[in-house]
């Protein structure tokens, strides 16, 4: 398990996919350099097909880079681990277990004994606001649910780093904007990094410390930004107020620009980001 | 011309009586309360399907009692009830009705288990390895589709005219169904869920163990209920091989004495042994994978 100082590195990495016909190959990401450090919580934005979830895999080690590496401090990424723990678009729950036993699933595997793996268990559930449900089947859960179980059961190995793939997606805006403040609570009170995938400006926004544009084709870093208005919410508990500063829209309508600018074909912004 | 019901209120009804009688049997009628409107065939239906029974089963006692067909090729279901009793009291072709079903069903069951403890793994590790699924998919496809008594006369001379080579004779009907279902049952299990258990610091052969073989368990009991009845369909074929004992037997030993009331009655008793072993499973679903279809 990872020591919470440690930083996730990724150091001029390059994904080649074999392409539809023989000898062709796409680019999938191209030369991405990004660091997140303990604490950070890092929001990638991004076109579809502009390789977020690539990178994501990556990080995860489902997915090995054609060039570059990857590194969790000083080890190299080679194979996804308990120090990286993941959560999906789809909540990807295991159905024949109840909510506890699929929260204290990663513990189980490495043998943890039943009365520990419990205590951590019933602490994540918790956590995300489940203390009720314990005995639930998944298939009882709403949504919302499933995903939260899903955020406990990625908390419970203890990892390092939280990667998340749209896993607010699939979800109503009401329960969305609840499990965005959730989000940022867990993230307050365990210090994880976070990387976090989302087609949502605002959401984005709301929920990071720092901001990465995308642009596809190949997959590329364009721009990145540090914002806080995390912070400005946890000090203020209003996401409603924090939402309609004069500053998020501002910083709202920058991110479009780009955003939509890229999907029109103009291209990413001049502006390259140091990361 | 315009024949259709008065009470449809559709002009177009009119244009011809056939169309008119199909649109009131699809017609579309308000859903009740607590209805979706539209599905099809919604409703309970199991009135119906006891009255079907009834039903059939008068029109047989009729039309054997009537006498409007001869014995020989329908006997009364008075007659097959009679054939019950002699057989299970004094017995027919030198067993009692009990020795014959223990004997059957010690046959199908014993290639039953066989068959759930080989079939199943060798599914399993079709689905989850490349060489295994290349080793053993094109014996598994040429054989699955040929009939049990094509093959009948290789099972005698390669393992003679035991035991042996009735319970493989119909463990090899059994064997195809189930591997393959397991098999399938391997392609269920969603990539996430296998990611998601890699993440948490899963083995390889925990991912197979924890993962991949309780979400493959629905289809595996599918392939144990399709793999039961190839069971019993193979069940005659392999009492053909010298048998002296067994429904099968009974059966195929009456076929030569022309007695069409035993060979009903034998029927009926395999019918009833695989149907209700067939709930029995359908129980055993409820419990083991109250899941299934809702994720």
């Amino acid at each position: 398990m990872g020591a919470p100082s440690e930083a996730l590195s990724i150091d001029g990495v390059s994904v080649l996919f074999p392409g539809r016909r023989a000898g062709e190959q796409v680019q999938a990401l191209d030369n991405i350099n990004l660091t997140i450090n303990p604490g950070d919580f890092v929001v990638a934005l991004g076109a579809s097909g502009c390789g977020k979830t690539t990178l994501l895999n990556l990080m995860a080690g489902f997915l090995s880079p054609s060039r570059g590496v990857l590194r969790l401090g000083q080890r190299t990424i080679t194979g996804p681990g308990p120090d990286r723990g993941v959560v999906f678009q789809k909540h990807a729950l295991l159905p024949w277990l109840n909510v506890i036993r699929n929260t204290e699933f990663g513990l189980s595997l490495q043998g943890v004994d039943s009365r520990k793996r419990q205590e951590i268990a019933a602490h994540n559930l918790a956590l995300v606001g489940l203390q009720d449900f314990h005995q639930h089947m998944i298939y009882e859960l709403s949504g919302g649910m499933q995903q939260r179980v899903g955020i406990a059961r990625a908390l419970t190995c203890n990892p390092a780093t939280l990667l998340m793939d749209e896993p607010m997606a699939a979800l109503d805006a009401l329960t969305r904007e609840t499990i965005q403040e959730l989000l940022l609570d867990v993230w307050q009170k365990t210090g994880k990094m976070v990387f976090f995938i989302t087609h949502s400006v605002e959401e984005a926004l709301f929920l990071a410390t720092r901001v990465i544009v995308m642009s596809p084709r190949p997959g590329r870093i364009t721009n990145a930004y540090e914002v806080d208005f995390n912070r400005r919410f946890l000090e203020c508990r209003d996401a409603r107020k924090v939402k309609s500063s004069a500053d998020f829209i501002r910083m709202r309508e920058t991110v479009l620009g780009i955003i939509y600018g890229d999907e029109r074909g103009e291209g990413p912004g001049v502006e390259t980001a140091h990361v | 011309m315009s024949s259709a019901a008065p009470d449809s209120p559709r002009p177009a009804a009119a244009s011809s009586p056939a169309a008119g009688g199909r649109r009131r049997w699809f017609a579309s009628r308000a859903a009740a309360p607590g209805q979706v409107y539209g599905a099809p065939g919604q409703g309970k239906s199991t009135t119906i399907s006891v009255a079907t029974t009834i039903v059939l089963f008068a029109l047989w006692f009729l039309i054997t009692n009537m006498g409007w067909i001869k014995p020989l090729f329908l006997p009364t279901p008075q007659a097959v009830w009679d054939k019950f009793i002699l057989a299970a009291t004094e017995g027919v072709a030198n067993s009692t009705l009990l020795e014959h079903t223990t004997t059957s069903l010690m046959r199908v069951f014993g290639a039953f288990l066989l068959s759930c403890v080989t079939a199943i793994p060798i599914g399993i590790l079709m689905g989850t390895n490349r060489v295994m699924r290349g080793v053993f998919d094109p014996p598994i496809e040429f054989y699955r589709p040929l009939p049990p008594l094509a093959y009948l006369p290789l099972m005698i001379i390669w393992f003679g005219i035991g035991e042996l080579s009735k319970i493989l004779l119909i463990f090899l009907a059994v064997f195809a169904p189930m591997a393959i279902s397991a098999r399938a049952g391997v392609r269920s299990v969603g990539i996430e869920q296998i990611h998601a258990a890699y993440t948490m610091g899963a083995s390889k052969f925990q991912i197979i163990s924890r993962v991949i073989l309780p979400a493959a368990t629905p289809e595996i009991l599918t392939g144990m209920r399709i793999g039961i009845g190839f069971g019993w369909t193979t069940l005659v074929a392999a009492e053909m091989i010298a048998a002296n004992r067994g429904l099968g037997f009974m059966v195929l030993n009456a076929a030569q004495y022309l007695q069409s009331d035993t060979v009903i009655m034998g029927i009926v008793v395999i019918g009833l042994f695989a149907f209700g072993f067939d709930l029995l499973m359908r129980r055993v679903e409820r419990v083991l994978v109250p899941w299934k279809g809702k994720v």
